[in-house]
């Protein structure tokens, strides 16, 4: 690395542990040299522009431990401000922040955007079908698949809507998750769990050599 | 109801019923049994007597309709008994009946005639009245069979008596037993289940239960059955046979109950269903631990079968005797019933405050256990269904799907049964359980959360332990999540109910894993969040700990884990819910002396008693209750003192609705006042006149410690005054009608020490209290007889006339000089006390002579107790006396053994034994026997003795020992 380029990322490191929170100054620096080595296995790849969709979920179920289709797209959404397909190094970091460190109101709103699929602020009946589908895994032939799974969004919609317009606000969802931690993750895991955060974190921050 | 019957009945003649309105209200009530019992207990009223019944009756062939075979005058049903006899047969004027629902029809028949047809069926099969002398002989029989299976190692190890002295009518139960029926009292011990208290009485055999303190009224009643004489294919699980016995027919038979019911009252009473419903839910509670599935299994006649009797037989005795004909046979099937704390018959043989090592509400716990819910699935509320579905869904769901289910379970009333047995119904459990294996977080925590509040249902909570729950959540304490470690532990605080269930946390490493939970410090305002969790952990494990210290063998294993000292820093916690699990852990432990020590010497008391302070009730009863267990100790027992801590014990006191608390204090104040100088102290606040009234209207937990209490207090004899001036007299000599043993201990130390004020013994005589203290000698445990007997001596010395008195208790002599038969050693010393005292008057020295007191007394000399040599020097000191005795005693062999005495260390002893030997002395012969055993050269020493009583007997012995020889040489040599 280049004195220049070694400047640069001190100076970026800098800045972005002060946006955010989470991190401490050597740790963002490991975190941006992480990424960068990510980055650099993709060949012939747009200079600043980042991860994209397939690596991005390639990582979150390797590394995290995520494997539900559309929440993980949903998750790369999330973590993608910008909105260009692809994931910036600053998008990054920010994203790592709620997804390792984040307190409890950050990880709701975390959530929350990850299940709200059409972005309109509220989790529909529908979207809730949509991310439950797959719950009920073995269902006896003889019954109805879709049932049960109707059944379990009538119980979440019963939990969770305390505005009984049969969809869900950001207001009843962090109300509801409050008063029940266990529902953060109601419609699907999209948080890594303890032990693949105390894996990542050790293979980020100690395992690497000293810059 | 056979006997009650009976009884109540007023008869004419050998076998005509009196025209009195008794009898007809009694015929009327038996008419409506009978013709009720065919619609309420179908099964019972086809069951065939063994022998019918037969009488003359009004009504003839006309009478009956086609359902019969008529052929001319005689009658009879189309259904006959396995022998072809037909179940009613009628050739007039006689008619004989085999099973109730012919009576029953008949009694139709008969229509408005069925009254005299009632009378005519009682009149005809009265004739054997039982009375007690031969019930006691059937009885005994019955016990000898009974030995010819002690030792065998799959049947029995042992059957005794309690007693063994035999009233002149064959009955061992003492006299205030006997009218309400009693005989015997037996303990069986089977190899296989614990000891079986047994009361023999001329209305059946009753297992007395122990009951739960809590709920001192009658309804505690349970009744069972049991065949004294069980058939021989017995094997090895004998005792729990027994058990289902009992239950199958407790719970099949209630016209029995009710029999057993009215033979109580001793009068007939209809029907009570009330009562009924009572003994069947206790019956069916019995049965819980045994038999998960007892629903199904109350089926008789598999079980009779299984004792090797068929079950129509059997039924068809257990019927005869419930009419009024008990038969000799009748008497191999008898039955059993549990007795209350109130109950009339019966107590644990075992007593001693001291005995806490296994905590005392073990037994009542392991009872609780039920199949209770009878409710069709009809019945069964929306919630059932609800549930049912939802484990479904988390048995096939992934994990959000289960999150969500286990939230969605948490909305229900965990708290209500219906909730919690719907879960285990539709086998949430194994499902709850399997998560906690998974790695799922989350997952865990929402089942142990609901896992927690439906172990509080001990049906679950047994399940939850037989399906293996508690390795799983033993293992979970290592889990670095504080959330799921306090929810871990607080369900084993709610699974680990039963002894097996304790042991198996033992078993599983879950001791020392709950002990580490327990490292904290407790900070008085935990400033961060992580401190808070800290101190809830802990707060956790100590709740588990409570639960698991009740097994004694836990006790130990959380002191070897080093739980002592973290118990003692958490004591210093200023929150109460913390403070509630600590103290009570320590209190369960304060059974094992250990413990007792550790508290004292880590300065736990001084946190003890600021806590006994505290507002809250349930902390104050777990701080007096370790108070009470520790306090036996004298360096304690000042430690108390010195921080302070009698006058809250004193004022714990007012807090009089409060049951459990009351038995603390009043325990605590107790073994307090063990200290003469904490008795100073505790006059300061008032206490005596307090506990005086304490003696009236409470439970016997509470009594027995008001009058231990009474009893270290009455040591000073200004207390004896107080509390016979305050009216304490009157209801202790109440309580010694009682029959817990425990009570009868204390209250008899009591009196005995309010004996020695003469006012008192004036008010105890007049209370006729020393006949009650003598009926006590005949209670089957050797301590309430060697504290009767103890506290006898103080009335006999202090009453007026009390030869006189003494001698208007028939039969009372020849008890007591019987009690040195016992192999007690405490009785022993005792009665001989009484004995030294009863023989300073002359004529009942001459009645106890008669019932040959002295060669008893001569055999009891050998003895090396110093304190039973002193008083039976004292009593052969007295008996000497009267007429022969004294050469008696020198023919028996007393006197070279009395001599030995004087080497005794004990100066008390060589009092008494020189003051027996100068009585004996005035025999010739004895004095040659003791010359020869060496007694000149001790008495001689003796006469140097500081002590002039001793002096001067020991002189006066070496001076007739010297005269006799002074005698004879004169003789000799003229």
């Amino acid at each position: 690395m280049s004195a220049a380029s070694r400047k640069a990322a001190e100076s970026l490191a800098e800045s972005l542990s002060k946006q955010v929170k989470h991190f401490s100054r050597t740790e963002t620096r490991r975190l941006i040299h992480q990424f960068e080595g990510r980055c650099g296995q993709q060949p012939g790849r747009r200079a600043g522009s980042g991860l994209d969709r397939g690596q991005f979920r390639n990582m979150l179920h390797r590394t995290f431990g995520l494997t539900h289709d559309i929440i993980m797209d949903r998750v790369f959404s999330v973590f993608d401000r910008d909105n260009d397909g692809y994931i910036g190094v600053r998008e990054w970091i920010a994203g790592l922040a709620v997804f390792l460190r984040g307190s409890l109101d950050e990880k709701i709103k975390f959530c929350f955007e990850v299940y709200d699929l059409n972005g309109d602020g509220a989790i529909s009946r529908e979207e809730m079908f949509h991310m439950l589908k797959w719950s009920l895994s073995r269902q006896p032939a003889e019954e109805d698949p879709e049932e049960g799974i109707k059944d379990l969004v009538e119980i979440v919609l019963k939990k969770m809507d305390h505005g009984h317009n049969s969809k869900v606000s950001y207001a009843d969802f962090e109300k509801t998750v409050r008063e029940e931690n266990l529902l953060l993750e109601a419609f699907g895991t999209c948080l890594p769990n303890a032990k693949s955060i105390q894996a990542f974190e050790q293979q980020t921050f100690q395992d690497l050599p000293q810059l | 109801m056979g006997v009650a019957l009976t009884r109540a009945a007023q008869w004419t003649g050998p076998a005509r019923l009196k025209d009195t309105p008794a009898n007809e209200a009694l015929v009327r009530a038996v008419a409506a049994f009978v013709e009720q019992l065919g619609s309420r207990h179908p099964r019972e009223a086809e069951c065939v007597f063994q022998e019918p019944l037969r009488w003359r009756t009004a009504l003839g062939a006309s009478d009956f309709q086609t359902e019969y075979d008529i052929s001319g005058p005689t009658v009879q049903s189309r259904e006959r008994d396995e022998a072809g006899r037909p179940l009613l047969h009628l050739s007039p004027p006689d008619v004989s009946v085999l099973t109730f629902s012919q009576l029953s029809e008949l009694l139709q028949v008969a229509e408005n005639k069925k009254l005299e047809e009632v009378r005519a069926c009682l009149e005809g099969n009265a004739g054997n009245a039982n009375n007690a002398k031969k019930s006691s002989e059937a009885l005994k029989s019955e016990v000898e069979l009974l030995w010819t299976f002690c030792g065998d190692e799959n049947l029995l190890k042992s059957v005794k008596y309690t007693s063994d002295y035999v009233f002149p009518n064959g009955c061992r139960s003492p006299p205030w037993r006997q009218v309400h029926g009693d005989i015997c009292h037996l303990l069986v011990q089977p190899y296989d289940i614990e000891v079986l208290h047994i009361t023999c009485s001329i209305s059946g055999v009753f297992l007395n239960m122990v009951s739960a303190l809590q709920a001192p009224v009658s309804s505690c009643w349970g009744y069972f059955y049991f065949f004294l004489t069980p058939s021989l294919s017995l094997r090895k699980s004998f005792g729990r046979e027994i058990f289902m016995s009992l239950d199958s027919s407790s719970t099949q038979n209630n016209p029995h109950v009710e029999s057993v019911d009215t033979g109580n009252c001793g009068q007939a009473q209809r029907p009570d269903e009330h009562r009924e419903k009572n003994v069947h839910e206790k019956a069916r509670q019995w049965l819980g631990p045994n038999k998960p599935g007892c629903t199904k299994k109350l089926e008789p006649s598999s079980k009779w079968s299984k004792l090797g009797l068929s079950s129509p037989k059997w039924e068809a005795e257990k019927k005869k005797k419930m009419r009024k004909t008990p038969q000799p046979d009748v008497r191999r099937k008898t039955n059993f019933s549990g007795s209350s704390l109130h109950g009339q018959s019966t107590q644990r043989i075992k007593t001693t405050s001291d005995d806490f090592s296994e905590s005392s509400s073990e037994s009542e716990e392991d009872e609780e256990l039920t199949e209770r819910r009878t409710e069709t699935n009809s019945d069964l509320p929306s919630e059932y269904w609800q549930i049912q579905k939802l484990v479904k869904y988390m048995k096939w769901g992934n994990q959000t799907a289960t999150v969500i289910v286990l939230c969605a379970l948490r909305d229900f009333n965990l708290a209500q049964e219906t909730c919690q047995l719907a879960i285990r119904d539709a086998g949430g459990l194994e499902v709850l359980l399997n998560l906690l294996g998974t790695e799922e977080v989350k997952c865990m925590i929402g089942s142990l959360m609901i896992l927690k509040e439906i172990s509080r249902n001990s049906q679950n909570s047994k399940a939850i332990a037989d399906l293996g729950g508690l390795q799983t959540m033993v293992d979970i304490l290592d889990s670095p999540n504080k959330d799921l470690k306090c929810l871990a532990a607080e369900t084993i605080a709610n699974v680990a109910k039963f002894r097996k269930d304790r042991r198996s946390v033992r078993k599983h490493g879950g001791i020392s894993r709950l002990v580490e939970l327990l490292d904290c410090v407790p900070d008085p305002s935990p400033s961060t969040l992580q401190k808070q969790r800290d101190v809830e952990v802990a707060r956790c494990g100590a709740l588990a700990l409570w639960s698991c210290s009740k097994s004694t063998k836990n006790k130990e294993a959380v002191r070897r884990a080093g739980a002592i000292p973290l118990l003692a820093r958490l004591l210093k916690s200023p929150h109460e819910n913390m403070l509630i699990p600590v103290v009570a852990t320590l209190q369960e432990c304060a059974s094992e002396p250990s413990y007792r020590v550790a508290i004292q010497t880590e300065g736990m008391i001084e946190d003890l008693v600021k806590n006994l302070s505290r507002e809250n009730q349930e902390l104050q009863m777990h701080c007096a209750s370790a108070i009470f267990k520790c306090a036996q100790d004298k360096r304690t027992r000042d430690l108390v003192q010195q921080y302070g801590g009698l006058e809250p014990l004193v004022s714990l006191l007012s807090h009089s609705e409060n049951k459990q608390l009351l038995a603390a204090s009043t325990g605590a104040i107790w073994k307090c006042s063990l200290s003469m100088e904490n008795v100073a102290k505790f006059e300061e606040y008032n206490t005596l006149e307090i506990l005086v009234k304490l003696l009236t209207n409470q439970p016997e937990e509470v009594l027995v410690n008001v009058a231990g209490a009474l009893g270290e207090f009455a040591r000073k004899p200004a207390n004896r005054v107080t509390i016979n001036n305050c009216g304490g007299i009157p209801p202790l000599v109440n309580l010694l009608t009682g029959t817990n043993q425990a009570l009868l201990v204390n209250v008899t130390c009591a009196l005995g020490a309010c004996a020695s004020e003469s006012k008192c013994m004036g008010t105890i005589d007049s209370l006729d209290g020393v006949r009650l203290l003598w009926s006590l000698l005949k209670n089957p445990n050797p301590d309430v007889q060697a504290s009767a007997a103890w506290a006898i001596c103080p009335c006999i010395e202090n009453a007026k006339d009390a030869g006189e008195m003494v001698r208007s208790f028939v039969g009372g002599l020849e008890l007591i000089v019987n009690l040195l038969k016992s192999s007690h050693l405490e009785v022993l010393t005792s009665v001989c006390a009484a004995i030294g005292n009863i023989a300073k008057d002359k004529e009942n020295l001459a009645i106890i002579t008669d019932h040959r007191v002295v060669p008893m007394l001569a055999k009891l000399t050998h003895t090396n107790d110093d304190t039973l040599r002193r008083y039976l020097a004292g009593a052969v000191e007295h008996c000497c006396t009267w007429g022969t005795n004294c050469a008696m005693f020198g023919e028996e062999g007393a006197v070279a053994p009395l001599v030995r005495y004087l080497k005794s260390t004990d100066p008390a002893v060589h009092q008494a034994t020189a003051l027996a030997l100068y009585q004996l002395s005035k025999d010739p012969n004895n004095c040659i026997n003791m010359y020869e055993n060496g007694v000149v050269k001790p008495l001689v020493d003796m006469m140097g003795s500081t002590d002039e009583v001793l002096q001067e007997a020991a002189a006066r012995c070496v001076r007739n020992i010297r005269l006799l020889a002074l005698a004879n040489e004169k003789a000799r040599y003229g």
